[in-house]
């Protein structure tokens, strides 16, 4: 059941439901450790002015580019037209029109500006691009991304980088129920259950990267996640009992000694 | 002359948008080029000439979220 399922963006498969970011570590080595054991297909990544003086090696100069996809995204852009400028910047440094589409609202929260963001959304699908946008875990406003075309919708399960894990099952739910494009939970994730969860809700991916960089070990944490996506997602699969108040035994009544 | 790189200012003797970035030793299949805000396709970098007071972007790949 594992192996025939496949994550589908765009009409793109992956075997891999766990995408990562390569913020925040230690040095490239680790980056390229930590992306490794997370068995990631999909990595996201800034789009930054070179550094003139040449003295720090490139990210790309130690990562394997061939077992990656690059998610290029605009983390740090507060308008539409500051992010529609990084994704065409991104095309063409990377060549490729996968895009992660975030516009912030404030600094403190981190949270999406959603008005610039569907205004941006709308003008880079109608460039070309794959975009999956960053939101809020709000129904509606994945609806509204959807109809505009949009490849996937990233709902927040918490703030970037806190590690709160998933603060709103239910509005997972029902964005689950209302849109048929992927549904990938991305920001907020703490630890390997906080991911599992997300799986378990049905969600067809989870996009991480504090959780994994920020972590004592951030190699074993990579792995955790591998794992902990891949549990959650079978048991989605597989279907959980229902919840009751009250036990049920497991063994059998019948031959009970007297 | 004088152009304005990456927001620094700075007296370049390149020609063309590659010749810039050959004196940087930029490889140019990894970054893109932004000249007075116009994104440059890769192919026009032989072409495209730098002037004086030019803003010039050079932007790349870096670590994040």
């Amino acid at each position: 059941m594992a192996n025939s399922d496949k994550l589908v963006i765009a009409g793109r498969e992956f075997t891999s439901r766990l995408m990562v970011g390569t913020g925040k570590y230690a040095s490239n080595e680790e980056t390229a450790r930590a992306l490794e054991a997370s068995g990631a297909q999909i990595i996201t990544v800034a789009v930054r002015r070179v550094n003139l003086d040449r003295s720090k090696e490139s990210l790309l100069d130690c990562i394997d580019l061939k077992k990656y996809t690059l998610l290029p995204n605009t983390a740090g852009c507060y308008t539409a037209d500051d992010a529609v400028r990084t994704c065409r910047l991104a095309r063409e440094a990377g060549m490729s029109d996968f895009v992660k589409l975030e516009v912030l609202g404030d600094e403190k929260t981190l949270f999406p500006e959603n008005e610039e963001l569907l205004k941006a959304a709308k003008i880079l699908v109608k460039e070309g691009f794959t975009v999956l946008p960053y939101t809020s875990d709000d129904p509606i406003m994945c609806r509204k991304l959807e109809d505009i075309g949009c490849a996937a919708v990233m709902p927040l399960g918490a703030p970037i980088g806190s590690g709160l894990g998933i603060r709103n099952p239910y509005n997972i739910r029902i964005i689950l129920e209302t849109v048929k494009i992927p549904v990938i939970v991305d920001a907020g994730v703490g630890t390997a259950s906080d991911a599992a969860i997300a799986m378990e809700l049905g969600c067809h991916g989870v996009l991480m990267n504090t959780a994994i960089a920020g972590a004592k070990n951030p190699v074993a944490m990579a792995e955790a996640m591998n794992l902990a996506v891949r549990a959650g997602r079978l048991a989605y699969l597989a279907g959980r009992i229902p919840r009751k108040l009250y036990a049920t035994a497991s063994s059998p009544l019948e031959g009970l000694l007297e | 002359m004088n152009i304005a790189l990456n927001g620094e200012s700075r007296s370049v003797s390149a020609r063309t948008v590659k010749e810039l970035l050959e004196s940087l030793d930029i490889d140019s299949k990894r970054v893109a080029v932004e000249l007075n805000m116009e994104i440059l396709p890769k192919a026009d970098y032989v072409t495209r000439t730098i002037a004086d007071g030019d803003r010039i972007e050079i932007v790349h790949f870096v670590g994040g979220g």
